[in-house]
Parts: C-alpha cells; structure tokens; sequence
C-alpha cells in the first residue's frame, strides 16, 4: 500500500460524504451551496471562527489519541467519553480542594490528576479484557454510561456549589489557577498540550521498542507471547494510555474553559474522538488536522442553526456519513487499484513477493528477538 | 405511577421493580433477541442503539401522521431492516470491520434521527394500547402492574419459537452453521454473505421495535434523551445469555428490574443517590459480563465466527 493511496482514499471517502450529505440536505428542504456556505464560514471564515475551531479541535486532539493508542494494540475503545467527564470532574474538584496557593502547582495537579483517573477508568476496561476476556468496545460504552453517571451524582449531589442555581456545578476554580493561553494564539494552553502530545505518542509508536512491541501484540497476540511479551500489561497499559488522554481532555475543559465541572463536559468530544481517530487511519499526527477539520464542523454547527434554522444533529449526521465512508473506503485499499493499474497499462505491482508473504509467528519472534 | 407508589411507601418498591421488570424489559427483550439472530450468523451488531434510535422516532412519526400506532410499528420495523441491510451490505465489503461500522452507524443513526425528529419533538401522537392482564385482581396497584403492553407477550412468543426454530428448522441450521463455520457452510453449498446480511435485517427490524415501545408506549413520547444505551446493553445480554433465546428473556427482566430501581427509590422518597441507581443497569451488565466471560476458554455456545469472542 503505498502512501500516496492511504491519502487520497480517506480524502475520496470524506467527499463522497459530503455528496451525500448535500443530497440529504437538499431533501430534507435546506439549500446545500449555502449550507457549505456556513459550514466553511462557521469553520474557517474569519480569525473568530478559527479561534472557535482550534478551541474545539484541543480536547479532540486528545480524546482521538485515547482511541489511536489503544488501536495500535488491536482493541476498539469507544468509552473515551466517559474518562473525559470523570477528568473533568477530578480537575474541578483539584482546583478548588487542592493546592490552590501556587497556580503553576494547581494547574499540574489538575491535569495530571484528571489523566489519572482517565488512565484507571479506560485501564479497568483493558484488565476486563485480559483477565477476564471482555469484548473492550462494550466495557468501555458501559463504562461511559457509568462515568455520566458518576459524574451527574456529585455535580448535582455531594460536590455541588450552592450557588449555581441554573447549572448545578462543582465550586469555581480560583481565577489564578486558570490555564492560559496557547503562545502566539488566541486559544487556550489545551491546543499545544494536545498537539505536544500528539508529537510525543507518534514519536513513541514510531521510533521506540516500545512502539514496535505495541504493535506486534495488536498484530498478533500469540506471537507476541511467544516473543515474551508479556501481552497482559501491553493490552493494559494501552488502554491506561488512551485513556490518559481522555482524562487529560476533560481536565482541560475544566481548567481553561469552564472554570467548573458540570454536565457541560457531557459534550459528545469523547465520541467525536472515535471518529477522528478512525479517519486519521490511527496515525497521531493525522489527528491533529483532522481535529481541526472536526472541531470547525462543530463550531459551524451554531451557524447552521442560527442562520437557517437546521436542527443542531446537522452536524452528527455529517460526521455519521464521513465516519462510514471512511471505514467503507478500507475495502477498496491495496490490490484493486493494482490490478486495475495492471490491467489498464500493463504495470507490475512495485511489491515483490518477500514483502507479500504473510509474517509467519517464526519470523515475528525472531524479529523481536533481533530488537 | 408514582403516585400509586407513594401511597404503598416501602413496600412499593419491590411491586414497582415487578412492573418494571414487565414494562422496562420489552426494549432490552426485543433488541437482545434481534442481536441474538445476528451474532448466530456470525456477525455483531453494535449500531443496534443507531436502528432502535431510529426506529422510535419513525414509529412516532407514522403513529403522529397516520394516528395509528400499529402503523408507528410497521414504520419502525422498516426503518430497523434498512439500518440492519446497510450494515449487512457494508460489512459484507472485504476488511470492513463490523464493530467499527457498528459504532458508526450508532453515530449516524442517533444523529439522524435526532435532525428528522426535531418537529416530534412537542406533537402527541397516539400510543400503543395496554392489555390489562391484571383486570381480575382487586389491588388496584398489582392490576396496575399487570398492564402489560403487546410487544411483551410478542416477544416471549418470538423467544419461544426462535428456541425451537434454531434446532427444528432448516433455516436456522444453516444460520448456525454460517455463524459456527463459513468453512464448513461453504462446503455444504451454503450462500453465506445472503444469510448474514438477513440476519442482520432481521436484527434491525427487532430493534427498530425495541425504539418504537420507547416512544409509543414507555415512556411514550419522542424526544433525544429516549435512549440511554439500551441497544448497546442488549448487545452485552447477547453474550450473557449465551446466545440463547430463552435466556435473553430472563436476562432482559433482570434488567428491566435493575432499570425500574432508580425511578421507584425516586418514587419512594430517596432522592439523593438518583443517577447512582440510574447506573444500576450498567453496573450489573458489567459484573455479569465479569463473571459469565473467561479468558482461556472460548465462550459456550458462541458462534465460531464471531469475531466479538476473538482471543
């Protein structure tokens, strides 16, 4: 597979999507140039709606690498919602019950306290799936619904400031103990710890051993057994990883944007992040752009809703269509476009027959063993 | 409801977990009995949430427009079978992975629904008639309970022939054999990729059912908090009922049970820990899928292609 096809596919992909996105549109009653229109505006037209976008694009950089790390280990997390929220909610309640004297001290624990609960709550589905051979997509959506819950009941129960009437919220977090603001950008620090980290994962999976090993447990399990690799704290620290990440995001949102935790965390970022993640191909520096490109759909929701009435879902029914173009698109990667090739012009397929034959669980083991 | 159970006190919340048990149920039965076809087949459908979501809203649509909600029914049934032959068709393309495409046909189902749904949202539309199997007992409360609604008696009924139709019929071989081995279904002569993509239809067909009793009977009305997850829960029962029919009922009463803690400790007076018992379901398809999964054995009586018991 060469790499020019892993681009264009997803691109081909996205824009049938798009076709019938417009399609849909168009019977659904909407005019379609203008809807594309607004979305473009909404996303990118001005420097606001670029602030607007990266914004959004911040905690998506993080909740696509909790789906991205995982995935490298061969397993489907879907659950990067529900280690959001609870992130969310330790960064609340850090920021107001911790060490509020020092702000630099407050924001650290804060984030690092939200990427730890994250790191225990995804770890928990990753343990279910190695010890007890629990199908990982599905812990990770029930544990989702669990961490909603959890955080609903001390939001709305034993943490709730009693002054937030409307909005039932955890105490505010002193001023000083705010994030900051991205240098050189009008967006908070959440956007360079997203892309940072984004930089660090790729650079993990791509150039360590630790990497190489993630990746031949998600190939292979049994291989990577043999090859010593102790398959269990693989499967388990990539989820804790993911999950990581997920915390970390809501932390962030926390931390930079709401001042307090409250069911305003419950922002549908976390799904959002399966998406990304699956149109990145899983590639953490993919991620970054296609946050961006999913954060200003996002943030063009409100035009569309505002400008032409459009119920706010407009968006997630984009995101669905995109999301299954994508993953439909896997099925004409590779051999076709080669046969085709090779038929119209009379081209040799350019992969030679070594490279062809299927990794063998010997070859695999001595490879690791040559690492 | 509620206020029936006010006047019982305490003792009102077993009764109201009894009748939730009834009522509740129906959802988790009919969505698990449609998944459970499915994963025979050998494929899992996790965009169940997606038709059932769906399927509430088109049954609500039909039921407003035509005012009967028979129709409602027949609508969400139709909506539920394209959902499932879209995922059926998708799957069946070459590395397509059908957790992956579940997830997004949850996203897009859910999305779509709620863009479609949006004039629903206020409009009353006619519900679905109870039966009142309870009308021959004097306790008003125990009669109450017995009101049950006619997707629940259809679905013990469907549970009872799928039991016997997966052993006694020709059909339901062939479905076993697809699910247990292509291999093997190949060899017989057996069309694979036409039996999957049925399955699956008729998995949607019963989760759109499953959205259509959300919106037309309990809670009886369209709007997009209706769902909370119990196309994915059904999913998970699936697997704790060993891909059984008849345990699929059992395992959906217990749920419903679990589901109906929440409102009757609400009803009861304990408001504090309100969301704490909302989760209780959650909780409890967790710890059953804890104890009933193992990792060194594949699971009883899982079909041999489902890629959902991979180790």
């Amino acid at each position: 597979m060469n790499s020019l096809e892993r681009i264009l596919v997803p691109f081909g992909a996205v824009a049938l999507a798009v076709l019938f996105f417009a399609l849909f549109v168009a019977l659904a009653g909407y005019p379609p140039l203008d809807v594309f229109v607004l979305l473009y505006k909404g996303a990118f037209g001005s420097s606001f709606s670029w602030n607007n976008s990266l914004q959004r694009a911040a905690p998506l950089i993080l909740t696509g690498l909790a789906v991205a790390i995982p995935a490298r280990a061969g397993l489907v997390i879907i659950g990067g919602e529900g280690a959001m929220v609870l992130g969310g909610l330790a960064a609340g309640v850090i920021g107001v019950y911790g060490a509020t004297h020092s702000p630099l001290l407050a924001q650290v624990s804060m984030l690092l306290g939200g990427a730890l609960i994250g790191a225990v709550w995804i770890g928990l589905c990753g343990w279910m799936r190695h010890a007890r051979g629990i199908n990982e997509t599905i812990s990770s959506l029930l544990m989702a619904y669990i961490g909603i819950a959890l955080l609903n009941h001390f939001v709305e129960g034993p943490l709730k400031d009693p002054n937030s009437l409307n909005k039932p919220s955890t105490p505010p977090i002193p001023e000083a103990s705010m994030l900051g603001l991205t240098p050189g950008f009008d967006v908070h620090m959440g956007l360079l710890i997203g892309v940072v980290m984004a930089f660090i994962v790729w650079a993990v999976l791509h150039f360590t051993t630790l990497g190489f090993s993630l990746k031949i447990v998600g190939g292979n399990p049994r291989a990577a057994q043999l090859a010593g690799l102790r398959v269990g704290r693989w499967i388990i620290g990539s989820c804790a990883a993911g999950g990581a990440a997920a915390g970390l995001s809501g932390a962030i949102e926390v931390a930079a944007v709401h001042g307090a935790a409250n069911a305003s965390l419950i922002s549908g970022y976390g799904n959002a992040g399966i998406l990304i993640a699956f149109m990145a191909r899983q590639n953490p520096l993919a991620i970054i752009p296609v946050a961006i490109l999913i954060g200003g759909i996002g943030a063009a929701g409100g035009m569309l809703q505002r400008r032409l009435d459009m119920p706010d879902a407009t968006v997630i029914v984009l995101q669905g269509m995109a999301f299954i173009a994508i993953l439909a698109s896997e099925a004409v990667m590779g051999s076709p476009w080669r046969r085709i090739a090779q038929r119209i012009w009379g081209i040799e397929p350019n992969t030679t027959p070594v490279a062809r034959a299927p990794v063998t669980v010997e070859a695999k083991s001595t490879l690791l063993e040559a690492v | 409801m509620s206020v029936e159970v006010e006047s019982l006190g305490w003792l009102g919340v077993p009764l109201a977990v009894f009748a939730g048990a009834i009522r509740v149920s129906t959802p988790f039965m009919l969505v698990s009995l449609g998944e459970c076809i499915t994963e025979k087949s050998g494929r899992i459908n996790l965009g169940l949430e997606g038709s059932l979501v769906m399927g509430a809203m088109a049954a609500y649509a039909a039921s407003l427009k035509t005012g009967s909600p028979w129709i409602g029914l027949w609508a969400a049934a139709g909506v539920g079978a394209m959902f499932g032959l879209l995922h059926g068709l998708l799957c069946s393309l070459k590395r397509v992975n059908d957790i992956a495409i579940g997830t997004a046909l949850m996203l897009f189902g859910t999305g779509l629904a709620f863009f479609l749904g949006k004039p629903y949202i206020q409009p009353k539309a006619p519900n679905l008639p109870s039966i009142p199997l309870g009308a021959w007992i004097d306790n008003p409360q125990l009669a109450n309970a017995l009101n049950v609604n006619p997707l629940f008696p259809f679905g013990i009924a469907l549970a009872f022939f799928l039991h016997w139709a997966f052993k006694n019929t020709s059909w339901g071989l062939k479905l076993r054999i697809v699910g247990d081995s292509a291999d093997a279904a190949l060899a017989l002569g057996y069309r694979i990729i036409p039996a999957r993509i049925i399955a699956t239809m008729c998995g949607g067909v019963l989760a759109g059912l499953g959205g259509a009793f959300l919106s037309l009977y309990y809670p009886g009305s369209w709007n997009e908090a209706l769902s909370s997850g119990q196309g994915i829960i059904a999913v998970a029962l699936v697997i704790f009922a060993r891909w059984q029919p008849l345990r699929c009922v059992g395992a959906a009463l217990l749920f419903g049970g679990a589901g109906a803690l929440g409102p009757a400790l609400q009803a009861a007076g304990v408001s504090s820990g309100y969301h704490l018992f909302n989760a209780a379901p959650y909780v409890l398809t967790l710890l059953i899928l804890i104890v009933s999964c193992s990792p060194t054995r594949s699971l009883q009586g899982a079909p041999g292609e489902l890629s959902l018991t991979r180790s």
